[in-house]
């Protein structure tokens, strides 16, 4: 099927866990995990008579990301009720914000394939978090029972809306990508995807190129890693495209993402859509925010990723796709600069962190901030390498073995016997033998073809266990055939 | 001695004087409460053991010589929708009768921190939701004037309270009147404070922007001593007016001299009681005398009251009672399949009559597509309203009508006409959703039932209320008569 005659049209609502101290609307902890029912009181358990009173530190927040993402901050807000029945509610209704939100109209610039591209978002608003089902069988419905756990309840929520205007799955994970990176650096959120802190629902449609006429979109939920947003869209482009391509329409419905299967599901169509009933909360007074109150903030705001992308090129003359890759996380880039600040080669630090350590994190699913391998260690390797201590290709596995365990790479280096062997005499016999059982080679060389040279230290690299020194090994070998 | 016939200024003198002790009051309300409520019914649970140890921490408070506010060792009681830890609370409905909040309300600790003693919980109107408490889920509470008429509602248990002596003073709740028209029903005092000033944490939410708790009583000066205790700012509640409190019984001058008083004519239109009218405007002629200014004037929105309240009410309510589904505390249906029905079954049979009308009422009343043609017109009805209130106490101190426009009528008879009882709350409402104070002070009685005076102000004008009610009451005297419970004399 040819999807190129399609135009695609992406919307995302990203919601972002705040990483303030307390919850929203009381003095309870929002640390992730803890006894099921024990980060809670009559609050955020809505027991009967109680009360919601604002965190200024959630208003806080949410003006910070509004300014971060170029937003207006609203003069005057306000919470609304979305009511809904689901039992990880404890009152049956969500206190969030409807109409008055308090942030609007700001952007964020992604970058994909070397063009920048802006990315408008609608609005910002304050929400509070439902609590956690765990069900006795596969869904709500088909089990004996169910257990709820209401600790995250009343965690600080920011839902970010962003306009419908990316135009590929793989500028959807851009915007999400550097939304992370905006919220990370400000420190507004931790954006943990796994634990659920950052939370992802894709809005898409499809219409014929040339049109401006949008298609009927489908909202797609249980997006809970760039991957799973990526493949969930374009599985999702190809089935809206299957069902017009056979004459079908698309339905406006809500899918759920099959993360095993590779699949979206319907979930509910809009007929089955909640009337959510949004009034004003009435136990809250109208929230009025003073120009003071967002100008003391814009002054403690922090360097946003574009900023510090461009400060790497600069001082350090790292190429824009490194300086992209390192600023597109707060904690590799903050663990860069503790590289780069006791070590000056830059260049290298990137080359290690975009690499080897960036392939150990993804395959042990590790954040950055968990890596057993410290800035300091890595330099310490590096320092070895330098000094001839250890060869190129050793340094690897050393670097691996440093992450498997957290030793120091002197520490792998002693035990393992893994220092470089640079004295003539222990590798003179190697290179004698290398040299009495390869004629073919020895004299492929002599008859002037440089290639044997490399076939022959190779083998030598191989008979020291990848300990000799390769430059030494190559003179000698040059020597020895002359 | 009947100590349980005295006020809470009189027993104070007597407790600091020791002439009685706080445990011998309480005993003798205590038994009061037991050879009187199984006519009234006022109470839903009696704390019997606590209030008595409580008792006792009060007389040796006062024996070892410390400064004692007026309300230590006063037996009182709440109505049953203001949380107490430990002690059920119950909202007269059968979806929370087991349960037992692990927190005390603000007003709980509140008067606790002040010495008063908890003897119990008082019979209402399922979620404060009626006019007559014959919508409490348990039983009927009784009009000790007359045990064949209702109390009034909501607050029917708080103000039958005060009236059978079973309580020195209660604290009820008003949303469109439930202090007010049960006080007048009554023949007490019951004043409805400015929303804003009594703190709702801790009160079971019927309708949170109209809802507020206050003081029922004897006499105005009991009134001003309560209000003392539980007026003023509460973190914990974000509606909560973070205003300065007077000492409201400095306002108890008994000089109206050059007071200004507006007489609402809207509140004597059709449909009221001849008795009632004529005993108001008696009150009404005795403020003349006492030398204030009495002047007619015009609230020309009150008549639109009613249906915006119906509105707004319901619709706040539909939300706060979402809550009660059986996942966490409270009734829960034995025969669930699923969540669903979990939740429909237990509402179903958890909920009485009038309590699932207004959830339909405001549920439908904020639905997609009707919720501009509802709820927000009744918020703009509600601006007006305020607004008439605004003008009025631009000229005037007070205003004063009728705080019902009948006496307190027979069980049975409105109860399958909830238009009719609807509109026992006309006089009372308006105040409600302009969130202003008014107090209801016996005016006389008509067949031997009582008459309630309503006097308003404007936000935060109790001292203006208090004054004029007290100034009244010493020159009417109403307040003197008991009803004759046990037959005697
Ligand atoms: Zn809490």
């Amino acid at each position: 099927m040819n999807i190129d005659k399609y135009e695609i049209v992406i919307g995302l609502e990203v919601h972002a866990e705040l990483k303030t101290n307390t919850k929203i609307f009381c003095n309870c902890t929002t640390k992730f995990g803890g006894e099921p029912n024990t980060h809670v009181c009559p609050v955020c358990l809505g027991l009967p008579g109680v009360l919601p009173v604002l965190n200024k530190k959630v208003v806080d927040f949410a003006i910070i990301a509004g300014l971060a993402l170029d937003c207006e901050i609203a003069e005057y807000s306000k919470f609304d009720r979305k009511n809904y029945y689901y039992p990880d509610l404890p009152k049956n209704f969500q206190t969030s914000q409807y109409d008055l939100p308090i942030c609007l109209n700001g952007y964020l610039d992604i970058n994909v394939d070397g063009e920048t591209k802006r990315i408008g978002i609608t609005r910002i608003h304050m929400e509070e978090d439902a609590g956690k089902l765990v069900h006795g069988g596969e869904t709500i419905s088909s089990s004996d029972f169910s257990l709820v756990d209401y600790n995250r309840t009343g965690v600080p929520l920011l839902e970010i809306v962003s306009e419908p205007d990316m135009r590929s799955p793989l500028e959807a994970r851009a915007y999400l990508e550097q939304l992370k990176a905006v919220l990370e650096y400000t420190e507004v959120s931790d954006c943990k995807m796994q634990e659920g802190s950052l939370r992802c629902d894709a809005n898409i449609s499809i219409m014929p190129k040339g049109s401006s006429v949008f298609g009927t979109r489908t909202e797609i939920k249980n997006l809970n890693s760039f991957r799973a947003l990526q493949r969930a869209l374009e599985y999702e482009i190809l089935r809206q495209a299957e069902v017009v391509e056979e004459g079908g329409t698309v339905i406006q419905e809500t899918r759920t993402w099959d993360d095993a299967k590779g699949i979206t599901l319907p979930l509910r169509s809009k007929e089955e859509a909640h009337d959510y009933r949004y009034f004003p909360e009435p136990d809250l007074l109208p929230l009025v925010i003073s120009r003071d109150w967002v100008e003391r903030i814009k002054k403690t705001l922090p360097e946003l990723p574009q900023a510090r992308k461009e400060r790497l090129i600069k001082e350090y003359g790292l190429p824009e796709y490194d300086a992209g890759i390192i600023t597109g996380s707060k904690a590799l880039a903050d663990y860069f600069a503790s590289c780069v600040n006791i070590y000056p080669e830059a260049k290298t630090i990137s080359n290690w962190l975009m690499g080897d350590l960036t392939r150990l994190l993804n395959a042990g699913e590790k954040e950055i901030t968990d890596s057993p391998i410290t800035p300091e260690m890595l330099v310490e390797m590096l320092q070895l390498l330098d000094k001839g201590t250890i060869s190129g290709k050793i340094a690897k596995t050393v670097f691996e073995e440093m992450f498997e365990t957290g030793k120091r790479a002197e520490e792998i280096v002693k035990e393992k016997g893994l220092v470089q062997i640079s004295d003539q005499a222990s590798l003179e016999k190697m290179v004698d033998e290398v040299i009495g059982a390869n004629p073919k080679s020895v004299e492929d060389y002599r008859a002037g073809k440089e290639k044997a040279i490399g076939f022959l230290v190779g083998q030598v690299m191989k008979l020291s266990k990848g300990k000799a020194n390769p430059g030494l090994v190559n003179t000698m070998l040059r020597e020895k055939m002359k | 001695m009947d100590l349980y016939r005295l006020t809470i200024h009189e027993l104070h003198e007597m407790l600091i004087k020791k002439e009685i002790s706080s445990l011998e009051l309480i005993k003798n309300v205590i038994d009061r409460i037991e050879e009187t409520d199984p006519k009234i019914k006022a109470y839903v649970t009696v704390v019997k053991e606590q209030s008595l140890a409580k008792a006792q921490e009060a007389d040796d408070l006062i024996s070892r010589g410390e400064n004692v506010g007026p309300l230590t060792g006063i037996p009182m009681a709440l109505k049953d929708n203001m949380c107490t830890e430990g002690i059920p609370t119950t909202c007269s409905s059968q979806i929370l009768k087991n349960f037992v909040p692990p927190y005390d309300a603000t007003v709980t600790r509140r008067l606790s921190d002040e010495g008063a003693i908890l003897l119990g919980k008082l019979n209402m109107d399922e979620f404060a939701m009626g006019s007559s408490t014959e919508n409490s889920a348990f039983f009927h509470t009784r009009n000790p004037w007359n045990t064949d008429c209702v109390p009034g509602g909501s607050s029917g248990g708080v103000v039958a309270a005060v009236a059978a002596d079973e309580a020195v003073f209660t604290l009820g709740s008003d949303t469109g009147g439930s202090i007010r028209q049960p006080a007048s029903f009554c023949g007490v005092v019951g004043l409805k404070p400015t929303y804003g000033y009594v703190s709702r944490y801790g009160l079971i939410a019927f309708a949170s922007s109209l809802d507020q708790i206050g003081p029922v009583t004897k006499d105005v000066t009991d009134c001003a001593l309560v209000l003392n205790a539980i007026a003023g700012h509460d973190p914990k509640d974000s509606t909560s007016a973070d205003v300065q409190v007077p000492d409201f019984t400095k306002y108890l001058t008994g000089d109206v001299e050059g007071m200004k008083i507006g007489i609402p004519k809207e509140y004597f239109a059709e449909g009221i009681q001849p008795e009632v009218k004529d005993a108001v405007m008696t009150a009404v002629q005795q403020f003349a005398d006492l030398g204030a200014e009495v002047e007619e004037v015009s609230l020309p929105h009150t008549e639109y009251a009613l249906p915006a309240y119906y509105i707004i009410a319901p619709a706040e309510c539909s939300s706060n009672l979402a809550r009660y589904d059986g996942v966490r505390y409270g009734h829960r249906t034995e025969e669930s399949e699923d969540i669903v029905t979990m939740f429909k079954k237990t509402r179903y049979e958890g909920f009485g009559q009038e309590v699932k009308r207004r959830i339909m009422l405001g549920t439908y009343a904020l639905s997609s597509g009707y919720y501009d043609a509802y709820y927000l017109k009744a918020l703009k009805v509600r601006t007006l309203i305020k607004e008439d209130f605004d003008r009025a106490f631009e000229k005037y101190d007070v205003l004063i009508s009728p705080a019902s426009p009948s006496t307190a009528f027979k069980f049975g008879e409105k109860l399958n006409d909830p238009l009719a009882m609807y509109m026992s709350d006309t006089m009372t409402i308006p105040i409600n959703l302009a969130g202003i104070p008014g107090i209801s002070v016996p005016c006389g009685f008509a067949q031997g039932l009582p008459i309630g005076l309503q006097i308003m102000g404007k936000a935060f004008g109790e001292g203006n209320i208090l004054k004029a009610a007290y100034a009244y009451e010493q020159v009417a005297g109403f307040y003197r008569q008991k009803p004759n419970l046990t037959g005697e004399e």
